[in-house]
């Protein structure tokens, strides 16, 4: 037997190995395909044999053909052997094939199922490891269904390298079987925390990968990360949060408000430029948030453009790529700070690096304004011509159109100049745009009634230099123009000076060799020529051999058309043969036809809004499958399926009434029809009915006498050698505007004048506003169907995997999705809602920990859990209100090492009770707050959610998860239960002292984990013109609290403040005092220092303050469960006070948010107009309140093991309640 | 998300491959040309970020490549990966395999394919960021080693031996690929602890 494998071991020597192969194939350059296909017949050789080493070895030649590009999937089921093997280096071999060639459609890859269960569970951490790595890359629904729970007990493994790609794997498997999201998702988030910084990173990893795709699920996990962002030095970890917090901030507006601070600091602190880019990245997206709630987020702003104004200045190409990608998010909603570094932008289109002159354009396109828009194309213009390569050229083009045409040509003042830019941009040799360039000129000409006459001047010139664009290159895609520049002088004809001339343009010979489709068009608008021609000449009869003439010219040219072997043109091109024909007979009867013919081509053509079409909701009760008629069985029915087809492209059924025209002129028959089909239209529920301005039709040239007169100076030649025309519609616009503010600084100076008042002198730059049109520029509006819907998920993909995961994380697990699902196959394409599901399934593994308690509440509240409507809406909110506080709260319990944001008073105020709560609950919602952003996190939302659904009726069991769309309609229907009105803005901070230049406001806050301390946040803010810095902290301390000192500070010396404070600005530091009793208020005497130091001198200022240490500020807002509450009710270690307040006349949820956000309670239960409520001070105290209230009197009785306290605090309650 | 790790020769020539999304064989290979296309045509000194190619870019998608010698890595990653942590990221990936494979030149990816593939493993796991810590990867790579040398033993040993004597012709092969330069331009970039 030994020998037997020595023997077989001597002959595989010989066999080829992978090196073998490899130098097989450099020696064999000139033949390769033919050595490897022999390689590939002697690998099927080898893997017929039994020896399991000789296999491996196949395989492993057979990845590297993989990589060559050569199908290996015959050999899947020879992989899977490898795999199974029980030595680890063939494993290995194993799954390394199969990751890089299995898929989802690979058959064999069920027959892994029970191999990779028992790798998994290996005694060998590396076969484990290797499975997990090679089940990453082709794990399918199927294995994600069946080994789900097998990995979630690999998260918990011994072995931090097990438990880190454990972790890793789970998130291909929630994307494959979606269910498991929930019932893993506790365990993923135990992971965030694990001891290992390895796994902890998987586990952020991961969270944020799902995070990205559907944000507003995790927000309630923003406090942990908060805590990780504050505390791990990693960098690799510290990314992934910063970024994943860019993407709650749109969420939560609040969060950014926290993040700004320790953000900043990050920037301010770290040597990672990587680090720094994100940070400077997520700062940007939380102003963007915030947009506009801050008012002194500018110097954020001034930071994060000043940082990537280093980074672009950098020599370092990367960062001035990153740079530039970064400043153009900031672009959108501050232009103004990036526009004052347009210089450095313009000097990127210099760059020698193409990312980088794209990322530059990108930036232009945000900076333009109507001020600079001509100046900024114009240096565009220059690049282009200068410009190498075709795409970078193509991308300066269309650049220039997006920027000139962006919203709605907000920016242009002077179409003249913008039509002229195009005309030049037609000379560009090459360019694929020709399309985009057309469609702008009829875009143009269309929507801006005052530039047509202009408009057709020029292209009737773009018609008759035609042999210029179409030159050398048919193909290039710039004749396109030219089909919008017949259609524009056919079109708008009236405006021609010389309409002979150019049709005579339209129809040179030369014009055959064009695309089909534009000789169409030059036909098409040959004939409308034809009739403004008619139509200027019949006025004057006594000339009518023009008329003549020009029916004679269309007679000689248009045969060639006829001839076309473009269907469409040869179509056209012979009816209007026959009807000019038709017309020159009757010419040469004196007949006048020129009404009739212009009749052909009246009404006007009204822009419509992108996607209007598909705007127009579906009227009630009707089906759009359905036939209408029976299905055509012949050639009878084939009108009636026109019709039908003709309800999605009504444009084309128009054009297809129009062309019989041209042979029938017979009116009468025509106005007949035109009857008919109104009627029809009429009463076709499918033919959406032209808007008024449209049904003008056959009134002739209708709107020419409306259209605002443009005053056209054509005596400027239209070409000035060497200097291309769009440089003269700059100077001339320059002129104009100097005129215009020549002008209006006449009569501003007549004004102050006439007043005799001192004004500031206008010598600022010319504002936005300032610069008029050149003329009445009147875009007309495009056009939507009546009761179009608004839409705009018209971009979601349907097919993205993500869009299952979109599964509410907080919601308490219910019993039976605690485990993982598992060995129950679905049934094959039904891909339920994940939680109908999951509850339906049966459930096999370990059981997880909790407490009776909890489970008796949670069945409690299934009985409970009914009137369906109501619940979706809290549920709703709850959301809101559990992601949204608690960062508020975690800033308690991070001390002075994460201050908070600088902020006003006035928004700290917004912070904390930002959305107007209306509901009852409301109270519940500020209070129910969970200090702490651990475990007891979950417990609290489900005491929240018990609670609520306590206080609903009942009526439905039914879970709903994808609230989020009804929430909006059902708060309407729910109008009845919820009118009461949104809370006023509170705030705790109070106005400690003040002078001329410096007003403090502070908060005082118990801290949770150190029963001795609270914490002190005090907002200084400037109020004068000059910097104020050395600002200095002190306070006399009394025997029962005082101020923590840093080590080795004396106890009279004074804390510095760590920040200097420019005019106008404020922020926040924050002070711990230490405290013994807290069983009476207390008053400290305290003083800050500063210097006040102006442009040529600095003065010592001084500042005296008391701050008054409240009993209310010993409390901390802590939830209770009414079980609880109960117990600790009836326990009579209590002792109790009451109170009563009288005249107050605020709703009862008003009531209960000032207590709970002005003195620390939580709701614990509320019943009509009454309500109980907990709070607990920092050396735990119990305090109980019975709050009722009867026409406008409010009882209160209250409970509390320390009678001093709850006396001072019932005091501050009555104080709180007579000063509003 | 990492969606694809490609290196590459100076010709275009795939050196190591790894898609973490299906793609079939053919489009692999285009996509592999494609990316060589955009990558090789650039200069040195500009930046190292790429708008993705057709095929596996896609407006979210980038190509994040460094140059090293004859070799060219390609990390073609969506939006979530910071641009500059993935560029740090390829240099730990070179500085491993220079460790394991002592003075990695392009020889070394060339015949041994398969090790690569395994340094990879320990990084990055289906297009997640699995380990930076080099010293880790180290550990976690000589200890798999390890196992598969021991599992060898004495059968083993003849396979070896020849091995080794085909091998010998190996180093006329001018070793000339060396990543000497592997302290490449990486400004103020903290590596990764």
């Amino acid at each position: 037997m030994a020998l037997k494998i020595v023997k077989g071991s001597i002959d595989r020597m010989f066999d080829k190995n992978l090196q073998d192969l490899v130098r097989g194939i450099r020696n064999h350059k000139e033949d390769e395909a033919k050595y490897i296909s022999t390689c590939i017949d002697e690998i099927k050789q080898e893997l017929k044999q039994d020896n399991i080493a000789v296999k491996s070895n196949a395989v492993c030649k057979l990845t590297y053909l993989q990589m060559l590009g050569y199908d290996v999937s015959w050999a899947a089921f020879n992989i899977v052997e490898v795999m199974s093997s029980s030595k680890f280096t063939y494993k290995r071999i194993g799954y390394l094939a199969a990751s890089q060639c299995f898929h989802e459609s690979t058959d064999v890859i069920m027959l892994t199922t029970n191999q990779i269960r028992k790798d998994l569970s290996s005694p060998n951490q590396y076969d484990t490891g290797v499975a997990l790595t090679g089940l990453s890359c082709f794990v399918t629904p199927d294995l994600a269904r069946d080994l789900a729970n097998d990995i979630m007990t690999l998260m918990s493994h011994t072995k931090p390298y097990i438990r880190k790609k454990a972790v890793l794997i789970m998130y291909k498997v929630f994307l494959k079987y979606p269910e498991s999201l929930r019932p893993a998702f506790p365990r993923m988030k135990e992971k965030l925390e694990d001891p290992d910084p390895g796994v902890q990173s998987a586990a952020v990893n991961v969270i944020c990968e799902l995070a990205r795709r559907n944000p507003k699920n995790y927000l309630s996990l923003a406090p942990l990360f908060f805590k990780l962002m504050t505390s791990s030095t990693n960098n690799w970890v510290l990314i992934k949060i910063i970024k994943l917090f860019g993407a709650l901030t749109p969420l939560e507006p609040r969060l950014g408000k926290k993040l700004i601070e320790p953000l900043t600091n990050l920037i301010h602190s770290t040597s990672a430029m990587s680090l720094l880019y994100e940070c400077v990245n997520t700062v940007i997206a939380v102003l963007i948030s915030l947009s506009s709630g801050m008012p002194n987020h500018s110097a954020s702003i001034q930071l994060c453009v000043q940082k990537l104004r280093i980074l672009i200045e950098d020599s370092d190409q990367n960062l001035k790529y990153l740079g530039l990608l970064a400043m153009s998010k900031i672009l959108k909603t501050h232009p103004k700070s990036v526009q004052s570094h347009k210089d450095l932008i313009l000097q990127c289109l210099d760059d020698k690096d193409e990312s980088i002159r794209l990322r530059a354009l990108d930036l232009l396109y945000g900076m333009v304004s109507k001020k600079n828009l001509m100046e900024i194309v114009k240096k565009l213009m220059l690049h282009v011509d200068k410009a190498e390569g075709t795409t970078y050229r193509d991308e300066l083009l269309t650049k220039i159109i997006d920027i000139c045409s962006q919203s709605n040509y907000q920016y242009i003042t002077n179409f003249e100049w913008y039509i002229s830019i195009l005309v030049e941009l037609t000379r560009l040799e090459g360019t694929r745009h020709g399309h985009l360039i057309a469609s702008q000129m009829l875009d143009v000409a269309i929507r801006v009634k005052a530039i047509r006459a202009f408009a057709v001047a020029q292209m009737a010139t773009l018609l008759d230099n035609a042999h210029l664009l179409t030159g050398n290159t048919q193909h290039s895609g710039i004749c396109e123009v030219l089909y919008a520049a017949a259609w524009i002088c056919g079109e708008f004809s009236e405006h021609l000076e010389d309409p002979m001339a150019t049709l005579e343009a339209m129809l040179r010979p030369k014009v055959a060799t064009l695309p089909g489709h534009i000789q169409a068009v030059y036909v098409q608008n040959a004939a409308k020529l034809f009739s403004t021609v008619l139509c200027s000449q019949e006025g004057a009869p006594a000339d009518s051999k023009v008329a003549q003439e020009t029916s004679q010219l269309l007679i000689d040219r248009l045969p060639v058309f006829v001839q076309s072997d473009n269907l469409e043109v040869q179509e056209r091109a012979s009816c209007i043969l026959q009807l000019v024909k038709y017309i020159q007979k009757l010419q040469q009867k004196d007949v006048e036809v020129a009404e009739e013919v212009t009749a052909l081509f009246a009404g006007e053509l009204n822009p419509v809004a992108p996607k209007a079409q598909k705007k127009v909701p579906v009227p009630e009760g009707l089906d759009l499958d359905a036939w209408i008629n029976e299905p055509p069985s012949g050639s009878e029915s084939e009108d009636e399926g026109r019709k039908t087809k003709g309800k999605a492209v009504f444009a084309k059924e128009e054009s297809r009434h129009t062309k019989p025209r041209y042979t029938e002129v017979d009116e009468k028959e025509l106005a007949k029809r035109r009857e008919v089909r109104k009627a029809e239209q009429a009463n076709n529920p499918f033919y959406i009915k032209a808007s008024p301005s449209s049904q003008k039709v056959y009134q002739e040239a209708v709107g020419v006498e409306h259209i605002p007169v443009v005053q056209i100076d054509l005596s400027v030649p239209l070409k000035v050698p060497g200097m291309p025309m769009s440089d003269q519609y700059v100077k001339l616009e320059e002129e104009r505007r100097e005129k215009n503010k020549a002008d209006r600084k006449k009569k501003d100076k007549k004004k102050r004048r006439e007043k005799g008042r001192q004004r500031r002198g206008d010598s600022g730059p010319e504002s936005e506003e300032d610069i008029t049109p050149a003329h009445m520029v009147d875009i007309v509006t495009e056009e939507m169907p009546e009761n179009a819907l608004p839409s705009d998920d018209d971009d979601k993909d349907p097919n993205d995997p993500h869009k299952a995961l979109n599964i509410d994380l907080d919601k308490p697990l219910a019993d039976s999705e605690k485990k993982l699902p598992v060995r129950t196959h679905r049934p094959d394409e039904v891909l339920k809602s994940p939680i109908e599901d999951v509850e339906g399934l049966e459930v096999t593994s370990e059981p997880k920990k909790k407490s009776g308690k909890e489970k008796k509440d949670k069945e409690r509240k299934k009985g409970k859990e009914k009137k369906k409507k109501k619940h979706k809406q809290e549920e709703g909110e709850d959301l809101m209100e559990a992601g949204s506080e608690e960062p508020v709260q975690s800033k308690v319990t991070n001390d002075v090492a994460a201050q908070p944001p600088a902020s006003t008073p006035e928004e700290a105020a917004a912070v904390t009770d930002d959305p107007p709560a209306s509901t009852p609950d409301a109270g519940s919602g500020v209070a129910a707050v969970v200090p702490d952003s651990e475990p007891e996190e979950t417990k609290s939302s489900k005491h929240k959610k018990k609670k609520q659904k306590k206080e609903k009726d009942k009526k439905k069991k039914h879970h709903h998860h994808h609230h989020s769309d009804g929430v909006r309609e059902e708060s309407v229907q729910n109008g009845t239960v919820e009118d009461e009105e949104p809370l006023p803005p509170m705030s705790n901070y109070a106005l400690l002292a003040e002078n001329s230049y410096i007003k403090m406001v502070c908060d005082i806050q118990g801290n949770l984990h150190d029963g001795s301390q609270v914490v002190v946040s005090v907002i200084f803010e400037n109020k004068c013109d000059s910097f104020i810095k050395s600002m200095e902290f002190n306070v006399m301390d009394s025997l029962n609290s005082k101020l923590q000192r840093p080590e080795g500070a004396g106890p009279h010396d004074s804390l510095t403040v760590p920040f200097h404070l420019p005019p106008g600005i404020s922020n926040e530091a924050r002070f711990i005092f230490s405290v013994q009793s807290i069983v009476m208020p207390q008053k400290l005497k305290g003083t800050l220092t500063f210097i006040v130091k102006t442009e040529d001198s600095s003065t010592h200022e001084k500042l005296d303050f008391k701050l008054h240490f409240t009993c209310t500020s010993y409390l901390i807002t802590t939830p209770c469960y009414s079980d609880a509450y109960a117990k600790l009710l009836e326990s009579g270690d209590l002792k109790g006070s009451s109170l009563k307040l009288e005249g107050i006349n605020q709703p009862f949820h008003h009531l209960l948010a000032r207590i709970c956000f002005h003195h620390h309670f939580s709701v614990v239960e509320r019943i009509d107009s009454c309500a109980s409520m907990y709070s607990r001070s920092i050396q735990g105290h119990h305090v109980c309140l019975l709050v009722k209230t009867a026409d406008q009197t409010v009882s209160i009785d209250a409970k509390c093991d320390e009678p001093g306290l709850l006396r001072n605090v019932l005091d501050e309650i009555k104080l709180t309640f007579s000063q509003c | 998300m990492i969606k694809a790790i490609l290196i590459f020769n100076n010709h275009g020539k795939p050196r190591l491959s790894k898609f973490y999304e299906h793609y079939s064989e053919d489009t692999e290979q285009q996509i592999i040309r494609e990316t060589f296309h955009l990558v090789s045509k650039r200069d040195e000194n500009v930046c190292n970020f790429l708008e993705g190619g057709m095929l596996i870019g896609g407006s979210e998608n980038k190509l994040i490549c460094r140059h090293y010698a004859t070799l060219y890595f390609v990390f073609c990653v969506d939006s979530s990966e910071s641009e500059l942590g993935i560029l740090d990221l390829i240099q730990v990936f070179v500085e491993t395999l220079d460790k394991c494979f002592e003075n990695v030149c392009e020889l070394d990816l060339i015949f041994h394919v398969d090790k690569v593939h395994n340094i990879l493993a320990e990084m990055v796991m289906g297009g997640m960021v699995l380990e930076t810590n080099m010293n880790e990867i180290i550990t976690q790579v000589d200890a798999q080693n390890k196992m598969e040398k021991s599992e060898a033993g004495i059968a083993g040993a003849p396979a070896r031996a020849v091995s080794a004597v085909k091998n010998m012709n190996l180093p006329e092969m001018p070793r000339n690929i060396n990543i000497g330069d592997i302290s490449i331009k990486v400004p103020n970039l903290l590596s990764f602890k």
